[in-house]
């Protein structure tokens, strides 16, 4: 399947950190990343990890697995976010409850999708994200969603 | 085991393979296991803690799981048995991820494990006094067993009628 490039603000590439503790799923997302016309900006495999590259990248869209060795996803949005609100973060996870998934907004993700991840959900929920310029605070996130 | 706690792992590895792999995956042989799990080809295993504990574990034949990773990752030619070793962890994640969910949409609270690979020939040892279900699936790349000892930690007030824990 073909995608349109995607776009953002006037940056010619749109910038991707991705995070998951499995390598093959972090291969798998940056495949589908570079489908998309965008650009790897860096790597991570722990949230610990991810909140430091977020600082040295700070990238456009960060996917970011929840279930990881030293600090889970959730916990790593709530640093990203709390340092830069204008963080665009989309949760990437085989475990879709609900709880998992209001807590990730509340703490100032963007979406979310579960694994098995379709390329083509994928793209529309970063066009969607990447488009919705009102910076979600961690308590609008929470607003919305209850 | 109950019926209700294993269904969601059924379906959810017959979603993923569909998913995933682009085939079909049907339930070829049913058998019960108290002891060590041996493994057939590359397995990885997840812990489940909380509302419902034990452990699932994944196991698929060398065939499959190299067929799997060519299948999700595009690649092409020879596949290193670490790359396979990824693959079937990764399937794991998601076949666990998705049925878990469900059971937690049921109100079970619980906590999932990341995924371990198990390269061992001896056995795999089962959750203490927890008898495991192993479901063997024929996919047309191979075959795909589901280890399954899971259980309710405890009995729960309230529980839906399909859902009543049993555990003592």
């Amino acid at each position: 399947m073909e995608f349109k490039p995607l776009t953002c603000e006037d940056k010619p590439k749109v910038r991707f950190l991705v995070v998951d503790d499995s390598v093959f799923a972090r291969k798998n997302l940056c495949k589908m990343v570079q489908a998309f016309g965008g650009e790897i900006a860096g790597e991570a495999g722990d949230g610990i990890a991810a909140i430091a590259e977020y600082a040295n990248t700070l990238p456009d869209i960060v996917l970011m697995d929840i279930t990881m060795p030293k600090m889970e996803g959730i916990e790593a949005v709530e640093h990203i976010v709390r340092d830069h609100p204008e963080a665009r973060i989309v949760m990437v996870s085989s475990v879709g409850y609900q709880d998992n998934i209001l807590s990730a907004l509340q703490k100032g993700a963007r979406h979310f999708v579960q694994k098995p991840v379709k390329p083509e959900a994928l793209y529309e929920i970063i066009r969607y994200v990447l488009n919705d310029t009102v910076a979600q605070t961690p308590a609008t996130a929470g607003e919305v969603q209850s | 085991m109950k019926m209700e706690l294993m269904q969601p792992f059924i379906n959810s590895l017959d979603a993923v393979i569909a998913e995933t792999m682009g085939c079909s995956a049907e339930i070829a042989d049913v058998t019960m296991e108290e002891g060590n799990y041996k493994r057939t080809g590359i397995a990885a295993l997840v812990g489940i803690s909380g509302e419902i504990e034990g452990r699932v574990i994944l196991d698929m034949e060398m065939a499959a799981a190299q067929q799997a990773t060519a299948d999700i990752a595009g690649a092409e030619g020879s596949l290193s048995e670490e790359t396979a070793r990824e693959t079937v962890c990764e399937l794991t994640n998601m076949v666990i991820g998705n049925a878990v969910t469900q059971l937690n949409n049921y109100g079970f609270k619980f906590r999932v494990h990341p995924p371990e690979i198990y390269a061992l020939d001896a056995g795999l040892q089962g959750a203490a006094d927890t008898e495991a279900v192993v479901l063997r699936f024929e996919t047309p790349k191979g075959a795909v067993y589901l280890n399954i000892a899971v259980r309710y930690k405890q009995r729960r007030s309230g529980d839906r009628p399909g859902m009543i824990a049993l555990c003592p």
